[in-house]
């Protein structure tokens, strides 16, 4: 017999792990919950707050590791559809209602729909072509934000978003509204876990492997391919729709590229395809963007990090457990690396 | 069809493809017969590989036609060739370095069951014994949790085969089949082969002429992009032109021997 | 429209400037090089620094930019070298994250508001064309680009040096076996095509100016023009960055009253070019992934 295998992190395949690696897992993620939705309550507002902003990046990672991860795509657009979520979240709170399902389901629509709008070419390119492609998206999103001034307030951006109303009151408490982003950033990741170790996810893990192998079985890749870029972009647009309601206010900068390349560095820190270490990775990227205190150098600390992460850390943190999760380290064998990851040999 | 029923599995009719001067397929005919184990053969540079792709549909034939089973399949992609019933291995044992020898075949059969493909977790019981079954049809019982990149090269184009048979084929195409295998490695396969079920038709290019004529019913040579002549083995072992074919490439070694 | 014109072509041979050395690095070395807008950005903030200082002060920044092309170049090539069996995506990364320390280093010293540069003396005043309006330091941008442009096609396609550096983008592993100091090659073209980056910062400041954000748009519109023009060809760069140069400034004069319209141009020109040729107008199959 082999050995025991070490559980699967999510994004991996349900591979045969045995019970009790499983029940183990469980518990940790228990245990997590637990300390997670107890946290309001011991931490200072300042950590609150931070704290939220993470869970908000983490859900915003974890819909990029999707793409990036699992299926192989390494979007540098990603936060076009992010920003489009929170711009649709906060105009629908200042023009329409706040209350509680509506901006939410109006940032998930509108990520998704301009994902559909932009993906199907973006899908069809590949490699680099793909990177430059979703690079041209963001940055033309941005742009769209940055000109479109009678509804999202141009480069000033889109400003005095009311709270979030739950039942008619708002949240305005700093713990409700950390709560209210846990539910459903707990809701968002749940539903990529749960895509990740579908037969669907299965067949994204096949086309990152070997796309040709998988088109000779007879998936159309590209349907694939596209399918999975527009959940990515409906999670990304919760995870935006969340965000403003966290911040109150919505600027261009939030959907440029500079949030996307740090979503893909939260991703790559983490280990590609571990969807745990994607929010792990978002964790560190808010910790050194907004709450040391750097003397706003956060964005030249996160520059050199990423030219360390690319020498020292080539499969992110999840790389560095001995027993990673054996899918969701795509990088473990040269032979295994996804087509993106195959260089010029 | 206008001329009648087609009862052959595949009909090519005129295929060609150039690739700039070089006209690597220049108007083949091949018709595989149901049940046939019609061997592909020819020096090399016969355009056997191409007219492999182009059958496959991975590649499109600049002119001719492809018929399934009398159904024309020539613009389809080879997605849509291999919904219709045509299966493939590759040559070069092509996998998926992540996922174990089972999963590896159940990404294959998920998607031939006539189910839909999920969004959500499924516990995939028939799949998975399904996926067993396959495996140990072609001697890889036991293997199923090997990740496919540790397994040994003739070990993965058995899973090769078990992958192509999971999208139950019609017709299976196989490319090389036994190319890098040890001696050991293609009697087992010789055997795999010799017992797959009679309703699957196999079309198979092959270099190794011992294994061509151990296993094939039909064979058509291929020489310099056109049909040499096709036939039963014994024709074709005692035909002058192909023996000079193989010989004028300097094949020696490689003629009906033993 | 004869404005628009004109505004096509000044920024068509700037984009040209900025591009041709995006190209070059990809096609040759496979390296897509994200920090080749923050180089032009070290070009846009030396320009600003030295702005109205006259002549003197934009030749001073002109040639502080091409020395610190040079250098960048140099390490951008040293750098990049560990990576060379790795992904498009890792020295993508690489790329990227030297342009963040290098757009906040920049922002650091020139403080991160927008800063406008002036056209050197002479040049900062309006000329009449055909009835027309229009700056002169645009026409002048159009005659140094056109001249610019000429040299390193001649360099690229009539020389011998040139004919490596083809011979090299056609097929790598040949001129290697040749004897041929690939890295050197690659560590020169780096250097050469950073310094027409920073070069076209410098040029190009009294038109963009210099802020935060502007390489990242400078990078897309390169990006785009590489694109089009097909990966590792010096005529393809030219002919999409004239192409760009007039879509652009033509379409924001058409879509002038639709709000975030004028952003799609380049986004649709790109898909469009992408979806019908992928491998580019002019290029060969060279950069495409299989």
């Amino acid at each position: 017999m082999t050995a025991v295998r070490a559980p699967t992190a999510p994004g991996g395949v349900p591979a045969p792990v045995t019970r009790v690696a499983r029940g183990r897992a469980g518990i940790v993620a228990v245990a997590v919950l637990v300390v997670l939705a107890a946290a309001p309550l011991f931490l200072a507002p300042f950590a609150t707050t931070t704290l939220t902003r993470i869970l908000v990046f983490a859900l915003f990672a974890v819909s990029l590791d999707l793409l990036v991860g699992v299926t192989g795509l390494p979007s540098l657009g990603h936060a076009g559809y992010f920003g489009a979520g929170a711009y649709a979240a906060g105009w629908v709170s200042i023009n329409v209602t706040a209350e509680a399902p509506v901006p939410l389901l109006a940032g998930l629509a509108v990520g998704a729909v301009a994902a559909a709008a932009t993906g199907w070419v973006t899908v069809r390119s590949q490699g680099v072509f793909f990177l430059m492609l979703t690079l041209a998206i963001g940055e033309t999103l941005q742009q769209v934000a940055d000109s479109w001034e009678s509804v999202t307030g141009g480069a000033n951006g889109l400003t005095g978003v009311p709270a979030v109303r739950l039942a008619g009151a708002p949240l305005a408490n700093i713990g409700f509204l950390y709560w209210y982003v846990l539910v459903f950033g707990v809701v968002g990741f749940a539903a990529v876990a749960l895509v990740a170790r579908s037969p669907f996810g299965a067949a994204l893990r096949g086309i990152r492997d070997n796309e040709p192998r998988m088109r000779a079985l007879g998936y159309s890749t590209s349907l694939y391919k596209y399918a999975v870029f527009v959940v990515a972009g409906g999670v990304a647009g919760l995870a935006g729709s969340l965000l403003v309601a966290q911040q109150r206010l919505v600027s261009p900068a939030d959907l440029g590229f500079t949030t996307a390349s740090f979503a893909l560095l939260a991703v790559i820190i983490g280990g590609a395809g571990s969807l745990w270490g994607a929010c792990l990775g978002a964790a560190l990227v808010i910790v050194i963007r907004d709450a040391l205190d750097l003397g706003g150098n956060g964005t030249l600390v996160l520059g050199i990090v990423f030219v360390l992460v690319v020498y020292l850390l080539p499969r992110g943190v999840a790389g560095l457990l001995p027993r990673g999760g054996r899918v969701s380290a795509p990088r473990r064998r040269r032979a295994s690396a996804p087509p993106w990851r195959k260089g010029s040999t | 069809m206008a001329e009648g029923v087609d009862v052959s599995v595949l009909r090519c009719a005129g295929l060609s493809r150039s690739f700039g001067a070089l006209k690597a397929v220049d108007g083949v005919d091949l018709t595989v017969a149901p049940g046939a184990r019609h061997a592909l053969i020819g020096p090399n540079g016969a355009g056997k590989s191409t007219m492999f792709s182009l059958v496959t549909g991975t590649m499109r034939a600049d002119a001719g036609t492809v018929a399934l089973a009398g159904r024309d399949v020539t613009a389809m992609s080879e997605v849509r060739r291999c919904r219709l019933g045509m299966s493939q291995t590759l040559q070069h044992a092509s996998l998926f370095a992540s996922m174990t020898a089972a999963e590896t075949v159940a990404v294959a059969l998920q998607r031939h069951d006539g189910s839909t493909i999920s969004f959500l977790p499924r516990r995939q019981t028939a799949v998975r014994e399904r996926a067993e079954e396959l495996l140990a049809d072609v001697g890889l019982a036991g293997r199923g949790a090997v990740v496919a990149g540790s397994l040994a090269h003739g070990e993965r184009k058995q899973l090769e085969v078990a992958l192509a048979l999971a999208c139950r084929p019609t017709l299976l195409l196989l490319d090389e089949p036994a190319a890098g295998m040890s001696p050991a490695e293609r009697a087992r396969l010789v055997e795999l082969l010799g017992g797959l079920p009679a309703g699957v038709t196999v079309l198979f290019v092959e270099h190794d002429l011992d294994l061509v004529f151990a296993l094939a019913d039909a064979v058509t040579v291929l020489h310099l992009g056109r049909v040499l002549l096709s036939g039963s083995p014994d024709e074709v072992r005692a035909s002058d032109a192909v023996r000079e074919a193989y010989l004028g490439t300097g094949h020696r070694e490689e003629l009906f021997g033993s | 429209m004869l404005v628009s014109v004109l505004n096509g072509f000044s920024i068509g041979f700037l984009l040209f400037i900025l591009a041709v050395g995006l190209s070059l690095v990809f096609g040759m070395m496979d390296v897509l090089n994200l920090a080749h807008g923050a180089l032009f950005l070290v070009g846009a903030y030396l320009g600003a620094a030295f702005s109205g200082a006259g002549w003197g002060g934009f030749l001073a920044a002109l040639g502080l930019a091409a020395v610190a092309g040079l250098v960048a170049g140099g390490i951008l090539s040293l750098m990049t070298e560990p990576l060379r069996r790795r992904s498009h995506l890792d020295q993508a990364l690489l790329t990227l994250g030297v342009a963040f320390v290098v757009a906040e280093l920049l922002y650091t010293v020139f403080s991160d508001d927008p800063l406008s540069v002036l056209a050197p003396p002479g040049l900062d005043g309006s000329v009449s064309v055909l009835g027309a309006v229009y700056p002169t330091y645009r026409l002048a941008l159009i005659g140094v680009g056109s001249v610019l442009a000429v040299v390193v096609y001649v360099v690229v396609e009539r020389t011998r040096v040139g004919a490596l550096v083809r011979a090299t983008v056609a097929d790598r592993e040949m001129v290697s076996a040749l004897g041929v100091d690939n890295r050197l090659v690659k560590a020169a073209v780096f250097a050469v095509g950073s310094l027409l980056a920073t070069t076209a910062g410098v040029l190009g400041g009294p038109i963009y100016g210099a802020r935060p954000g502007l390489d990242a748009y400078v990078l897309i519109l390169a990006l785009v023009v590489v694109v089009i023009g097909g990966l590792g060809s010096v005529r393809g760069a030219l002919l999409g960055a004239l192409i760009i140069g007039q879509v652009d400034t033509l379409g924001r004069v058409l879509l002038q009253g639709v709000e975030g319209a004028a952003s799609f141009i380049l986004f649709a020109s790109l898909a469009v070019v992408l979806v019908l040729r992928p491998q580019g107008l002019f290029g060969g199959p060279v950069g495409m992934s299989r």
